[in-house]
């Protein structure tokens, strides 16, 4: 089992970062033994996902957390149905999470979007820019990259080179208006 | 923080030849240069640890190597005004020790910097538009063009315009900075491949399609190294307004399918070879015609900008001739010889292309003092419109000198040895730095070059042998790209010894070939002997003009073997 | 006492600077002749020991050991010659790195 997945079953205490801060989580993490509680925002792993959509219905509380290297096709079918996706990050220099959270937008998700694992603060620009909300982190890093750091790297970088990756626009984007 | 930028502005007035940074250039790298400050705080202080903060240092170029660290500057390119050659100049007098390494990728490296110095070492390059930006890393690097680009006769269309919109898309890209390993794109616009477009992650080829429009050959999973793979073509005609779509679309799929378990098989060449050609085009098709063209689409206009900052200077009209030229050539046999190897054909009548050599015999390969850049500098204010270029062979170009002025020139690059007239004969070596300097390598390189230049030191005799491109590297990592060398030197270790292993055959060119071994690994002192049997036997087999190459093609590596094997048995010193 | 097969010394590169530095008996030094000499296995693991906090203090980065030889004079002149280049600095520039600071005698 990946060890992303076995931290992420409520063995490693993480945090999350939203806006540049540390915020409370509205979801709870629930490990692949515990029974599905009635009612809650609660992200499982992908195995359990068609059991929990089917007791639990469709009403955005179910989150899913998936491997970095998950195929979209598994996702397509039940994107509209979930709260939450967060792909694991095994470590901050393997940057596969990128490339899937660009792929579960085009695929038109709309909601939650989170990266979890040892991403560093100087990894939230990357992350935003690729469709991310949030980002959560294990508590130890959190210690070192406290949120003086994310804040401030969430105000850098405003606008990226590239065209279709942040909101806030590109430099194309900015040029042609200045050209105005 | 700045430097004295008087010398900068009591200059001669160049013209605008290349791409001019806009605000929004500027504040890019501006912010760059801040942020690498925090993250060096950081580090510093402890809230990065070595392991998170690697990445990012080496995402601004900078190294840790034998001695000291080591910062490698991009020369997008390879294009650079006189001021920026200045300002480099400056830089190795100030924070290093007087002197630069030109390499193989057209950038510049420091060797001495110390980390703490780095954040003003690049606002000092940020005042004049340049960067260390992804000079390493598992990231895109600088994108390297034709080092005679926008002045070669065999020209369809100057690819800077092309590889500035790549170095633009290509940089803090937020979804293709950690890949699995590094990425090297290089772009030709030439109908010879001055750039190795074939020996390249990506390779571009400019060119024009039946009804003459202008596009692109996209070559993927070339590459040196450990494993060396020649480039293939993955699509014969990429239309410009797709082109970036494209590139996109090879980057994600190598983001996600290239290999992350094991560090020498994590290129995209590795990818091509275990999963073949035909399934990674099939993976780039589906992706590119499942993309959104118009989210990012190359907008014309915003290339019509990009391609209008490379003006040609302001040519004057001027006979093909120059008596000028003959006279002095009569006149000085020394600055004969120079233009008769260093300077080459420019598409406008009256002008040439000149080859600087930072080879001088017994030298080091690619160095220039702080001085000398100054002289290069002023020179190519004098004579060349302010511009020069860095070749991945580690000269130095002036890509746009009057035939008039060219005896002028001569005569300030010879007093600051700046001279040689050796532009591709063989002691024109490319090499790595090598044991000397890298914490990569497994043997020195740069002596290896010494003795074999001080071998040739005869220039008619180097003359007389001609074209012959020997390359070294000191470590299986190939950055003197030894493979496609037609001589190849590639050091090892052997039995707690440096050793060296020689390989013939290698091509950078449009035909690319992997040098093949010629046997066992030899030692230091024996590889100029070894060379000069090599290139005795050349001599005396080849056709008329034909290159080292062409005969060892015509004749067989065997023959070459044998040239070694029968030496041995003579009881020679090999 | 485990003895070693080759004394060793313990080098690494200052975070600040990227020199070489050696592990001597009053914290890092800049000269080889100045490192401190481990005979032992213990000995060799009190070095590693002292290096790898060095490196948690942010003070130093890269830190191993190597294998030397002990000359007449008393210095540690490493075994292998790429750590024998790290004591002195490129073999083609004499007048840069340590070398030319109080340079070592040549060990060829």
């Amino acid at each position: 089992m990946p060890a992303s997945r076995t931290s992420y079953a409520g063995r490693e205490k993480m945090a999350l970062i939203s806006k540049g801060e540390f915020v409370a989580d509205d979801w709870r993490r629930l490990a692949d033994e515990e029974a599905l509680p009635e009612n809650g925002k609660i992200i499982i792993s992908l195995e359990r996902l068609d059991n929990a959509l089917k007791a639990r219905g469709a009403n955005g509380d179910i989150g899913v957390i998936v491997d970095n290297t998950l195929e979209i096709d598994k996702l397509i079918p039940v994107l509209a149905k979930l709260g939450l996706i967060a792909i694991a990050f095994p470590s901050f220099a393997d940057g596969r999470g990128f490339s899937l959270a660009r792929l579960v937008r085009r695929a038109g998700y709309r909601g939650e979007l989170r990266a979890s694992g040892r991403l560093l603060a100087d990894q939230y620009a990357h992350a935003l820019g690729c469709g991310f909300d949030t980002v959560e982190i294990p508590d130890d890093l959190a210690q070192r990259q406290n949120e003086t750091q994310w804040r401030s790297a969430s105000k850098t970088h405003q606008r990226t080179y590239q065209r279709g990756y942040l909101s806030s626009g590109s430099i194309l984007d900015a040029r042609r208006k200045a050209m105005q | 923080m700045s430097l004295n930028n008087t010398n900068t502005l009591s200059r001669i007035n160049s013209p605008k030849t290349t791409y001019q940074y806009d605000e929004f250039d500027k504040d890019f790298i501006r912010e760059r240069v801040a942020e690498f400050r925090e993250q060096v705080r950081r580090r510093l202080e402890g809230s990065l640890t070595e392991e998170e903060f690697r990445p990012f240092r080496l995402m601004n170029g900078l190294y840790l190597q034998l001695h000291a660290y080591m910062l490698r500057v991009a020369i997008p390119y390879g294009t650079l005004t006189s001021q920026q050659m200045r300002r480099l100049a400056e830089i190795a007098d100030r924070w290093d020790k007087g002197y630069g390494h030109f390499t193989t990728r057209q950038n510049l490296q420091y060797n001495w910097p110390r980390l703490i110095d780095t954040p003003d070492i690049l606002e000092a390059l940020a005042e004049v538009d340049m960067h260390a930006i992804q000079t390493s890393g598992n990231c895109i690097r600088n994108v390297t063009a034709d080092h005679f680009a926008g002045v070669a006769a065999d020209e369809i269309e100057d690819p800077r315009p092309t590889a500035e919109f790549l170095r633009q898309w290509s940089s803090a890209h937020p979804e293709f900075s950690f890949l699995p390993r590094k990425f090297k794109i290089a772009i030709t616009g030439a109908t010879h491949d001055r750039a190795a477009t074939l020996a390249h992650d990506i390779g571009l080829r400019l060119v024009k399609n039946a009804s003459g429009e202008i596009g692109y050959c996209v070559i993927i999973g070339g590459g040196l190294g450990r494993s060396p793979f020649i480039g293939k073509i993955i699509r014969e005609f990429v239309p410009r307004s797709a082109l970036l779509a494209y590139l996109e679309a090879i980057m994600r799929v190598y983001n996600r399918y290239g290999r992350r378990d094991n560090k020498y098989k994590a290129r995209i060449k590795i990818l091509v070879h275990e999963k073949g050609i035909e399934t990674i085009r099939a993976a780039v098709e589906k992706e590119f015609a499942a993309m959104d063209h118009t989210a990012f689409q190359q907008d014309p206009q915003e290339f019509e900008r990009v391609a209008a900052s490379f003006t040609p200077p302001p040519y004057e009209i001027l006979p093909s001739e120059s008596s000028k030229l003959a006279k002095a050539r009569v006149e000085t046999p020394a600055f004969n010889d120079f233009v008769s190897v260093n300077v080459s054909e420019h598409k406008i009548a009256g002008y040439a292309i000149v080859t600087v050599s930072l080879k001088p015999i017994n030298g080091i390969p690619g160095d220039a003092t702080s001085h000398q850049m100054c002289v290069l500098a002023d020179a190519c204010d004098r004579f060349g419109f302010g511009e020069l270029r860095v070749s991945h062979e580690q000269n130095i170009i002036l890509p746009h000198v009057k035939k008039d002025d060219l005896f002028a020139l001569w005569q300030t690059l010879d007093a600051a040895d700046l001279a040689t007239a050796n532009a591709g004969l063989v002691s024109d070596i490319i090499s790595c730095p090598g044991l000397d300097y890298c914490s990569l390598a497994t043997a020195r390189s740069i002596p290896i070059a010494q003795a074999i230049s001080q071998r040739f030191s005869d220039m008619a005799r180097q003359r007389r042998i001609g074209k012959l491109g020997i390359k070294i590297s000191g470590c299986i990592n190939a950055c003197g790209h030894h493979h496609i060398g037609a001589i190849g030197v590639l050091g090892l270790e052997k039995k707690g010894q440096e050793s060296y292993q020689i390989t013939l055959g290698g091509d950078p060119g449009f035909s690319a070939s992997i040098g093949e071994i010629l046997g066992p690994g030899v030692s230091a002192d024996q590889v100029p002997e070894v060379i000069e049997h090599l290139v005795d036997f050349y001599l005396a087999e080849r056709h008329e003009t034909e290159a080292f190459i062409d005969t060892w093609r015509r004749l067989g590596h065997a023959r070459f073997k044998d040239v070694l094997r029968r030496e041995g048995e003579d009881g020679a010193d090999i | 006492m485990t003895q070693l097969k080759h004394p060793q010394i313990l080098l690494a590169s200052n975070l600040k600077d990227g020199e070489v530095v050696f592990l001597g008996h009053n914290g890092w030094e800049r000269d080889f002749r100045q490192a401190r000499i481990a005979k032992s296995q213990e000995e060799a693991q009190t070095l590693e020991t002292i290096g790898k906090a060095d490196f948690s203090a942010n003070i130093i980065v890269d830190v191993y050991l190597t294998d030397v030889e002990i000359t007449e004079d008393g210095a540690p002149r490493p075994l292998h010659y790429r750590e024998k280049m790290r004591i002195k600095g490129p073999s083609v520039r004499l007048d840069l790195g340590k070398q030319a600071r109080g340079a070592p005698d040549e060990l060829e």
